[in-house]
C-alpha cells in the first residue's frame, strides 16, 4: 500500500556511520564526565592518568638532561650522588644521572607498556570471551582449558623465564602480560555473554536473518564493551607493576629507562643504606600513583557498568 | 485452499544432565517439550496455540520458525522442509516467517534506536539502505504508531509497553511477511492497552492476509483473535478444531477443565469445583498411555496402557482421548 508521506516524514537521509559512530562516542564521554562529577574516586585516577600522560607526551621538553648521559660538575668531576638542587632537580645517582629526567623519561615507557598490555589483553579477552560464550560446546570447552592453563601459570616466574628464553625487552613483557591476563577477562565477558545470548532481542536478530557475526559483535558486543574497558583499565596497573617487578630483579631492558629500572639501579647500589631517598621514592610513588590510578577509574566506573548494562 | 504450513509428528527433546547412574545404564534423559504433534496450518488462517506454561506451546512456536531444529518429524512450510533449510533457502524462509515476542520490553536492543531496530530486518535482508526509512515509516503507519518522527530516534527506555510492542510488530512486518508467530504478545503489557494491540493484530493481519499463530494460555484472547484452536497437554496436542466449538462444546477433558477454570466475574455464582487437580507432570517421565490420565476424572484402565491417537471426531474437529472412541 503506498503510504502518501506529508513532507515532515519524507526519508531524511540515513545518517552515515561516522556520524553516528561520533556521537556515540561523544555521548559514552558525556556519560563518564557525568559519572565523574559525582565521584571522586574516578575523578582522582583520571586526573592522575591526564597528568602522566602529559608528562610523557611533553617528555623531551620536561626533562632536562639526557636520562642516560653520565654528567660532570663545570670542575670536570662526575656529578655523583648529588642532592636535589637547583640544577639536579632530584640529584643525581651514583653514576652521574639525572633522577628528574630519568623519572620523566620513565613514565613513557610506564604508559606505553600499560596501554598496550591493557589493549591486548582487553581485545583478546573480549574476543575469546565472546565466542566461547556464544558458540558454547567444544569451542567453549577448549577456550576456556586455556584459559585455566593461562591462569595456573605463576605470574613472575612465567615472565622471567620467557626473558631468558626470549631476550629482554618491553615487547615481551606485554606480550607476558597480556597473555597470562586475558583469561580474567575472557571468563567475565563469557558469563556476560551466556546471559545476553538467551534475550529475546539477541533471538528477535536471529529471526530477522541476521548472521551470527552479525548477532555478536552488533547485537551482543556493545553491551559488553563497558566491561571491556573496565579490564583494560585494570591490566594497565598490572602491566606497570610486572614491567617495574621485572626490572627490579634485573631482567629488564638495559637501554630502556624505566620506573622499575631506577629501582634497581637504585636498590644495587645501595641507596637505601646511604641514606639517597631522592633516588628511589619518587619512582615508587609514581608507580603506586598510576596502579592506584587504574584501580580508582575501575571502582568509579563499575557504579556505571554493572548494575544495569542500559543506559 | 493450500496447507501453508505441515508439521508431522514434530517431537523436540531436551538432553538435560545425565546423572551416574544413567551413564552406567546408557540412558539419556530428556524433557519431552514436544512430543509428536502434527497439524497443518492453512494460509489465511488464524491458529490458537492453548495451553498451560510448560506444555510445549512456546517450543512448539520457536520450531515453526526455526529457532530450534526438531529431534525428530519434519516441519513443511509452503513446502519445503524448514529443517533442512540453509543459505538463501533460509535467508528466504526468514523474510517470510517473522516472531512477535512476549516481553516487549526485552525484546528490543537497548541500544537500538526505534529506527534502528525497525530496519534491522531490512539490513539483514539486504535492502538497499536508502529505502529503509521509507519502509520503517510505513511499516510504523501499519501498527498506527501516530508521531512517526517523534518516536524514530527513541529508545527503548522511553517509550511505554504499548509503543513498544507496536515497535515490536512493526519490526515483524516490515519485511512483509506471509507468517507470524506471536508468543503471548499481550501478557506482558497492561490490561488497558492489550485490546488495542489485540485488535491491530487482527486489522493488520487480516488486511495484509497474514497466516497467524497466537500462542497463549489465555482463552479469552484466543477466543478474540483465532479462528482455530490447537489444545496442548504435556507436548501433544489434545485437542484441534474451530475456536469457538472447542470452548462452548470442549470434548477432551482437559479442555473441559480449561473452560470451566475461566474466572466469571459474579460475586454470587455458585463455584462448581474444578474436575481436576494436581499438577502437570514431569515432562522427563511423562505417564505411560494418556498424559491427562492421572489428573482426568474420566481415567480408565485402557488410558494407561494405550495411547490416544489424534481422531478425527467430526469434520474439522480431532480430539485425543479414548472416550471418543466410538
Amino acid at each position: 500500500m503506498p503510504a502518501s508521506l506529508e513532507p515532515a516524514t519524507l526519508p531524511r537521509p540515513t545518517p552515515a556511520l561516522w556520524p553516528r559512530l561520533v556521537r556515540a562516542v561523544g555521548r559514552a564521554i558525556a556519560r563518564a564526565a557525568a559519572q565523574l562529577r559525582r565521584d571522586g574516586f574516578a575523578l582522582a585516577g583520571v586526573t592522575i592518568y591526564t597528568v602522566f600522560a602529559v608528562v610523557a607526551l611533553l617528555a623531551d621538553v620536561l626533562a632536562t638532561h639526557d636520562p642516560m648521559e653520565i654528567l660532570f660538575l663545570p670542575t670536570g668531576k662526575l656529578a655523583a650522588n648529588i642532592r636535589p638542587g637547583a640544577d639536579f632537580l632530584l640529584g643525581t645517582t651514583n653514576l652521574g644521572r639525572d633522577i628528574y629526567s630519568q623519572l620523566i623519561h620513565g613514565t613513557r615507557s610506564a604508559l606505553l607498556v600499560g596501554l598496550s598490555a591493557a589493549v591486548v589483553v582487553a581485545s583478546l579477552g573480549t574476543v575469546v570471551g565472546l565466542v566461547s560464550g556464544y558458540f558454547g560446546g567444544r569451542i567453549d570447552m577448549v577456550m576456556m582449558r586455556f584459559a585455566d592453563v593461562a591462569l595456573s601459570l605463576p605470574f613472575l616466574p612465567f615472565v622471567i623465564v620467557l626473558i631468558g628464553f626470549l631476550g629482554a625487552s618491553i615487547n615481551i613483557i606485554i606480550m607476558a602480560v597480556a597473555l597470562l591476563l586475558w583469561p580474567n577477562t575472557a571468563r567475565v565477558i563469557r558469563s556476560q555473554v551466556l546471559s545476553l545470548r538467551e534475550r529475546a532481542y539477541v533471538e528477535a536478530a536471529r529471526v530477522t536473518g541476521a548472521s551470527t557475526w552479525r548477532i555478536m559483535f552488533v547485537h551482543i558486543a556493545p553491551n559488553i564493551l563497558p566491561l571491556s574497558f573496565l579490564y583494560g583499565s585494570i591490566a594497565i596497573g598490572w602491566a606497570i607493576l610486572t614491567e617495574a617487578s621485572v626490572s627490579f630483579l634485573g631482567f629488564g631492558s638495559a637501554n630502556v629507562v624505566s620506573w622499575g629500572y631506577m629501582l634497581q639501579d637504585a636498590f644495587a647500589s645501595q641507596a637505601l643504606s646511604r641514606g639517597h631517598f631522592n633516588w628511589f621514592i619518587p619512582p615508587g610513588l609514581c608507580i603506586v600513583l598510576v596502579v592506584v590510578a587504574g584501580f580508582f577509574i575501575s571502582r568509579g566506573y563499575e557504579e556505571i557498568f554493572f548494575p544495569k548494562l542500559r543506559d | 485452499m493450500a496447507a501453508l504450513l505441515e508439521a508431522d509428528d514434530v517431537v523436540k527433546h531436551f538432553p538435560v544432565k545425565r546423572s551416574l547412574g544413567e551413564i552406567a545404564t546408557g540412558r539419556h534423559p530428556a524433557v519431552h517439550a514436544v512430543d509428536g504433534i502434527s497439524f497443518a496450518i492453512e494460509s489465511g488462517e488464524s491458529v490458537g496455540l492453548l495451553g498451560e506454561s510448560g506444555c510445549g506451546k512456546t517450543t512448539t512456536g520457536r520450531l515453526l520458525l526455526r529457532l530450534a531444529v526438531p529431534t525428530a518429524g519434519t516441519i513443511r512450510f509452503d513446502g519445503q522442509d524448514i529443517g533442512t533449510l540453509a543459505g538463501d533457502d533460509l535467508a528466504t524462509f526468514r523474510r517470510r516467517a517473522q516472531l512477535v515476542f512476549q516481553n516487549p520490553f526485552e525484546a528490543l536492543n537497548p541500544r537500538f534506536t526505534v529506527l534502528r531496530a525497525i530496519a534491522e530486518p531490512l539490513v539483514n535482508a539486504g535492502v538497499p539502505r536508502a529505502d529503509h526509512q521509507a519502509r520503517v515509516v510505513e511499516a510504523m503507519r501499519r501498527v498506527n504508531l501516530a508521531d512517526v518522527d517523534q518516536h524514530l530516534d527513541k529508545y527503548p527506555h522511553q517509550m511505554s509497553g504499548g509503543q513498544l510492542q507496536r515497535v515490536v510488530l512493526a519490526r515483524a512486518l516490515v519485511l512483509e511477511p506471509i507468517f507470524l508467530v506471536a508468543d503471548e504478545p499481550v501478557s506482558m503489557l497492561d490490561v488497558s492497552v492489550r485490546a488495542g494491540i489485540l485488535n491491530l493484530m487482527r486489522d493488520v493481519r487480516q488486511a495484509m492476509g497474514l497466516t497467524a499463530v497466537y500462542i497463549s494460555h489465555d482463552l479469552a484472547l484466543v477466543r478474540y483473535v483465532c479462528d482455530r484452536t490447537l489444545v496442548m497437554y504435556l507436548g501433544k496436542v489434545v485437542e484441534d478444531g474451530p475456536t469457538e466449538e472447542v470452548i462452548r462444546l470442549p470434548q477432551h477433558p482437559y479442555t473441559q477443565a480449561l473452560v470451566k477454570a475461566v474466572p466469571v466475574p459474579h460475586v454470587d455464582q455458585s463455584h462448581e469445583p474444578l474436575p481436576i487437580k494436581g499438577n502437570v507432570p514431569d515432562a522427563k517421565n511423562p505417564p505411560s498411555g494418556c498424559r491427562f490420565r492421572d489428573r482426568c476424572p474420566h481415567a480408565m484402565a485402557r488410558c494407561a496402557s494405550e495411547e490416544p491417537p489424534l481422531r478425527e471426531v467430526a469434520p474439522r474437529r480431532r480430539v485425543a482421548c479414548h472416550l471418543l472412541a466410538a
